[in-house]
């Protein structure tokens, strides 16, 4: 499904204000999870180097698409893991003041 | 051949709901009820996104993609397991391999598609490639001073930033050229070559307490180097993704930045090694006064209210669980108790809050700066447990100070201050922090897991025979 270019544009700039505006509502208090989860989600890149290595074009493709794959699952994987690791740990007290 | 081009549609669509998830996901962080759902969002768009590609009739050979996606599974277990310590260099590691993935597909695509390139094609490729290389090195860079396998003292030498610039100008300059001679095939490597180079650099003027704006900002170039990959592919499920990280990295760089007192283009362009102050005079031995566990132990209980403040000092010395026993002491004496959290206190944003609600202290009692600040007046005791600058009342008043303006937690507004310290040896910055010798404040010396331990034995024995 080929689109121009500035169909493409449009859709950044969108998802740039979608991003700030989410983003900014975000509490300090889980600046750190929310990095770790913006890393995950940003290791969708692996949905590429599959393609990369799956169509098996060239032996340069392939060995480095294998490789990247490598790298963004270890961080879907992996960061996943420890934003709801580190979620769970967040409680409010027992009870709570009203 | 009819029934088939409607897999592509299928593909499409599972981008679209993944789109959709991605978004929700960030939306639900907005607040500690709902985050884990944001979570579960994310894994679900994910794991949707990555089904939705295996269909594509593209991929000829599964052998690779299973093996691979495997064993980044293997190697991603473990990184999701480290210990909450060590959250910022593992951090700074996956802003790496994030990056380390943009920038071989981008090597790999310039070389399927070369040596015709479209010029805008090959401008998002240089873009691709430049940040995901100067991202991957620089974050590799940043994981290495936090786990402290490289020095974390900055390193500077005159014309530090003419270098750097001059690389990263240099770098663009031959892309530029691919641009527009794309059959220049040889010239590719540069612009790998040069960012790589860069990223290394970039790092090496950077100290300890610089780490929470320098991950924000490689959290920001791993996101745009995402979205430039996007255009690459024409996906717009990557464009936004990187687009949302990208925004998300930029924010926390400048709430840092902020935080800091930092201009943002200081920030931008890597100078956020600054320029080593060196305050040397008025080196005169005033006096402070210094207090013991006990006595400290006694100001506590009399407490009404004490809002504790934890810096980088505090991870350090592994004093959170301490922190939590004390925590616990004093507010089943009916004391109430608030933690104060500085946004630059550690080692990257929210660090402290992680470290805290690890020890299990409820998150309704951490506060930040602008939330803790009006509570300051009415507070009986402000402890702090190894934070300095981010104390220090010369930001607000003396206008030759380094930090003059930059924003501060007002623990002298207290009617007592405690300060855990292991020497009176100045902060990062290298700044006399006059809070220190103010009458309401007591210098606690010693380490601060120990300390605060000291003082919760005082308080659990001083039941006995008070």
């Amino acid at each position: 499904m080929k689109t121009d270019l500035i169909t493409s544009l449009y859709v950044f700039m969108l998802a740039g204000f979608i991003g700030f505006e989410v983003i900014r509502r975000v509490s300090p208090l889980l600046h750190t999870p929310l990095m770790s989860l913006t890393n995950a989600l940003d290791a969708i890149a692996v949905v590429g180097a599959i393609l990369l290595a799956g169509e098996h074009k060239t032996t340069l493709s392939t060995v480095l698409g294998t490789i990247a794959i490598v790298a963004a699952t270890s961080n879907v994987v992996g960061g996943f893991l420890i934003t709801d690791r580190m979620l769970k740990m967040f409680r409010a007290s027992r009870n709570p003041k009203p | 051949m009819t029934s088939l081009p409607s897999t592509d549609l299928i593909i499409e669509i599972t981008y679209l709901i993944a789109t959709a998830l991605f978004i929700l996901s960030l939306k639900w962080m907005s607040s500690p009820t709902t985050a884990r759902h944001g979570v579960w969002a994310g894994e679900l768009g994910m794991l949707l996104a990555v089904a939705g590609t295996l269909l594509n009739r593209g991929i000829v050979d599964y052998k690779w993609v299973a093996i691979a996606l495997v064993l980044g599974t293997i190697i991603g277990v473990p990184l999701g397991k480290v210990h909450m310590t060590a959250v910022p260099q593992r951090t700074a590691l996956s802003h790496a391999f994030g990056a380390l993935c943009v920038t071989l597909v981008g090597t790999a695509e310039f070389y399927l598609r070369a040596p015709s390139v479209p010029r805008f094609m090959m401008s998002v490729l240089s873009m691709e490639v430049i940040l995901g290389s100067l991202t991957f090195t620089g974050s590799l860079m940043a994981a290495g001073k936090l786990q402290e396998i490289l020095p974390q003292r900055p390193i500077t030498y005159k014309g530090q930033n003419i270098v750097n610039l001059g690389l990263l100008a240099a770098a663009v300059g031959v892309a530029a050229y691919l641009v527009i001679h794309p059959d220049h095939m040889y010239l590719f490597p540069i612009i790998l070559v040069i960012p790589l180079l860069f990223g290394v650099l970039m790092i090496v003027p950077i100290g300890g307490a610089d780490m929470p704006t320098v991950i924000s900002l490689l959290n920001s170039y791993a996101g745009l180097s995402a979205a430039a990959m996007g255009f690459v592919l024409d996906s717009k499920l990557l464009i936004v993704a990187g687009a949302l990280d990208g925004a998300s990295g930029l924010i926390l760089s400048v709430n840092m930045s902020k935080a800091m007192n930092r201009s943002f283009s200081n920030v931008l362009f890597g100078a956020f090694g600054q320029e080593q102050v060196s305050v040397k005079g008025g080196q005169e031995t005033r006096a402070v006064r210094s207090a013991t566990p006990e006595e400290a132990a006694g100001i506590l209980a009399a407490a009404s209210k004490v809002v504790i403040v934890p810096g980088y000092g505090m991870a350090v010395a592994q004093a959170q669980h301490k922190v939590r026993e004390l925590y616990d002491n004093l507010t089943k004496r009916g004391v109430d108790v608030k933690f104060g959290i500085h946004p630059v206190a550690g080692r990257m944003p929210g660090h402290m809050n992680v470290l805290l609600a690890e020890a299990d202290i409820p998150y309704d009692k951490l506060l930040d700066m602008d939330e803790v600040n009006g509570e300051f007046p009415q507070t009986d005791v402000a402890l702090i447990i190894g934070a300095n600058d981010v104390t220090n009342p010369a930001a607000r008043t003396d206008a030759s100070s380094p930090i003059f303006g930059m924003p501060i937690l007002d623990v002298d507004k207290a009617r007592t201050v405690m300060v855990i310290k292991r020497s009176m040896a100045a902060g990062f910055a290298g700044i006399d922090n006059p809070l220190y010798y103010l009458d309401k404040t007591l210098m606690l010396f010693g380490d601060a897991k120990n300390f605060v331990g000291s003082i919760v034995r005082e308080l659990s024995g001083g039941d006995s025979h008070g």
